[in-house]
């Protein structure tokens, strides 16, 4: 049966709920309605109150109360309802969801989730479509995740609820509805694995979260222009994944780094730094980015021209014939 | 539950007047036992010798920063006694004595201003969280683990300290409503000492009292005058049995007074006239449970005499563990980021022992 990532989000809460009684989901609208995206849907009716239960409005409150109840021995998985809406919480995710382990010298640890729709690409009003997993990933003791097919939404979610360690995970909305044949034996990769999606010999495409799609997308794109794509999902974003990154890169020499967040000081300048660092005398050509635009997120029908497409990505592959060597395979 | 059961008390509870003389504004609250009393008074004079004494390290560089609650005597160490064993206690940055009152010992207590590490002392074990630095977020995780106590059928009850700056933050106010809303057994004990570091109470709330805070929320609240060691115990015993009972979260509002600066690198005198602060110290709350406790026959000066000896050793206790350095290990940084290391942290811990060992 194929499922969608929301209904593959919706199954990892019901399988890791019904296999350790520590388990708690909570936010805002996650029970009756199931969530704004119903990501939680019918588990309130399936599970109990106890179980998954609607909070007060508060971003700040819902994490800080999760710090608590992780602190008294549940696993607390939480919704933002959206990226913009975490911004409350942020002292409570940086401060303390981060950092108690360490304060503590792992006396007190926090596993806990962090569920939050992310990104645009749905046609959503302001505040309803940041990329922030730039302020998440600059916070040692965190770890972000995002997935980006309907598999790793579920396998991804069940590690991230098991992780001993605090998890902020980032739901690419516009792929919540995209649906594919899901597995639910977790015989997927680490939660901390990058996978190559497509093996390819001219240029790695990296890509994470709502990109991936679009990066698949772009690399049968490209056969017609006679070029060889390699599409890496990071799927982890912190910790990062070199060893699959790097091993891709030396193998073709070229990589672009996409993502929809604003370019500068981006998630993207870490990864090309990184590539460059471990693959300098394996490339071709600089290390470029396709990112989202350096402004605040644009009003709906403006963001076309936000969100890194398959032309703005081929455009940037033309780019990398830098060196005497071409892109293009045998040419 | 009706308005009228939440309402905090007219005027702040007190026992003893100024002078240690019995005062009756206790507003129904039962008189905590002699011996609790006695107790409460022993750790007082404990406390002020030990704020006494950190204090004094500062200048000598052993303490990087200190926090004085000097004239918040009653506060602290009622807060400690209140709890039971399997409570939790929330303390700031400036609640080193409430935790000597808990029974830590001076160097778990004084690692985080000694700046050896961020919490000296295990908090599974102590049922201490760590000193909270950001200002009323603790109260939220004070209200979650409430919860989680109550979820899983224990008796506990979490007591969360904050001071009257801390009222003002967003936290403060998510956290009463998420105690009320799920009926959490958490105490929210608000030391309103006047002054958030340099702004005054008058310019932090315009509220009569930081006790009304609680009715909106549908919370139980009450105000005492947090000098008075007896009304303080009491309202906090009452408080949180309450909390036990499931009767839901309380938040109790102690008028008290910072006494000294905000910490050791602050110039009190820029902000407050001199008088105001010797008019505060005439309301000294070990002198005045003395003064009670000598009258009502519980304390003899023998016992006095003995409590400060006591409290010299401890202070010599203090010395002697801030005097001798630990030894801090720097490839220990890498610890306890994540359950177990990255890569990236493990190349930087081989980086950073080369170069200690270059």
């Amino acid at each position: 049966m194929t499922t969608t990532m929301a209904q593959a989000l919706n199954a990892a809460m019901r399988d890791a709920l019904k296999d350790d009684d520590n388990v708690v989901v909570f936010g805002e609208d996650v029970g009756a309605l199931g969530g704004v995206f119903r990501v939680t849907d019918g588990i309130t009716a399936d599970f109990g109150e106890d179980r998954c239960f609607d909070t007060p409005l508060a971003e700040a409150g819902i994490v800080g109360f999760a710090v608590g109840m992780a602190m008294g021995g549940f696993r607390p998985v939480v919704e933002m309802q959206f990226d913009a809406f975490a911004y409350p919480a942020f002292e409570q995710i940086t401060s303390h969801v981060a950092k108690l382990r360490n304060r503590t010298r792992g006396a007190l640890s926090l596993p806990m989730v962090i569920r939050i729709p992310y990104a645009g690409g749905i046609g959503g009003v302001e505040h309803h479509c940041d990329s922030s997993e730039a302020y998440y990933t600059h916070t040692p003791g965190l770890r972000v995740v995002t997935p980006g097919t309907a598999q790793d939404a579920y396998d991804l979610l069940r590690d991230a609820i098991d992780s001993p360690d605090p998890v902020v995970f980032l739901e690419p909305k516009c792929r919540y509805w995209s649906s594919e044949e899901v597995s639910f034996t977790r015989s997927g990769p680490a939660m901390d694995q990058a996978v190559v999606r497509r093996p390819g010999k001219d240029v790695t495409l990296i890509a994470y979260g709502p990109m991936v799609a679009t990066a698949l997308e772009t690399a049968e794109a490209a056969k017609e222009e006679g070029w060889d794509v390699e599409v890496v999902d990071l799927r982890s974003l912190s910790p990062f994944d070199d060893e699959t990154v790097t091993a891709s890169v030396r193998r073709t020499g070229r990589a672009v780094v996409v993502h929809e967040a604003a370019g500068f000081g981006g998630y993207g300048a870490e990864v090309v730094a990184r590539v460059t660092e471990q693959c300098f005398h394996q490339l071709h050509a600089p290390v470029l980015r396709v990112t989202g635009l350096d402004i605040p997120f644009p009003a709906p029908k403006l963001e076309r021209h936000q969100l890194p497409d398959v032309d703005r990505i081929l455009d940037t592959i033309a780019r990398l014939q830098w060196a005497d060597t071409p892109v293009v395979a045998g040419a | 539950m009706a308005t009228e059961t939440l309402l905090p008390s007219a005027s702040p509870v007190r026992f003893v007047a100024e002078d240690g003389t019995r005062a009756d504004q206790h507003g129904g609250y039962g008189e905590p036992s002699r011996e609790r009393l006695k107790e409460a008074y022993r750790l007082m004079v404990l406390g002020r010798r030990f704020d006494v004494q950190a204090t004094a390290l500062t200048k000598q560089g052993r303490l990087a920063v200190y926090p004085s609650s000097a004239g918040q005597e009653a506060c602290q160490v009622a807060a400690a006694l209140t709890l039971a064993k399997q409570d939790w206690l929330f303390p700031t940055y400036r609640d080193s004595v409430a935790l000597i009152a808990r029974g830590l010992k001076p160097g778990e207590v004084l690692t985080l201003l000694r700046g050896d590490a961020h919490c000296g002392y295990n908090p599974a074990e102590t049922r201490v969280a760590p000193q909270c630095t950001p200002l009323a977020t603790q109260t939220l995780h004070a209200t979650g683990l409430a919860h989680a106590m109550q979820r899983r059928g224990e008796d506990g009850v979490a007591l969360a300290l904050i001071g009257d700056g801390a009222t003002s933050e967003g936290d403060f106010h998510e956290a009463l409503n998420f105690a009320a809303v799920f009926k959490a057994p958490v105490v929210f004990f608000v030391q309103n000492n006047r002054y958030a570091i340099s702004v005054p109470f008058e310019k932090q709330s315009a509220a009569a009292a930081l006790a009304y805070k609680g009715i909106g929320y549908g919370m139980r609240s009450e105000q005492v005058d947090g000098n008075d060691a007896v009304a303080v115990l009491s309202v906090l015993d009452d408080a949180v049995k309450h909390a036990r009972d499931k009767n839901g979260p309380v938040l109790v509002e102690a008028h008290t007074y910072r006494i000294d600066a905000h910490t050791n690198a602050d110039d009190a005198t820029r902000y407050r006239e001199a008088d105001e602060v010797a008019k505060w110290r005439e309301a000294d709350p070990v002198t005045r449970l003395e003064t009670y406790l000598k009258a009502q026959k519980t304390l003899s000066d023998n016992e006095i005499e003995q409590f400060r000896s006591d409290a010299e050793d401890f202070a010599q206790t203090v010395r002697d563990t801030l005097n001798a350095e630990p030894e801090l290990d720097p490839l220990s940084l890498f610890d306890h980021v994540y359950a177990e290391p990255t890569r990236h942290l493990e190349a930087q811990r081989a980086a950073l022992k080369a170069e200690l060992e270059a």
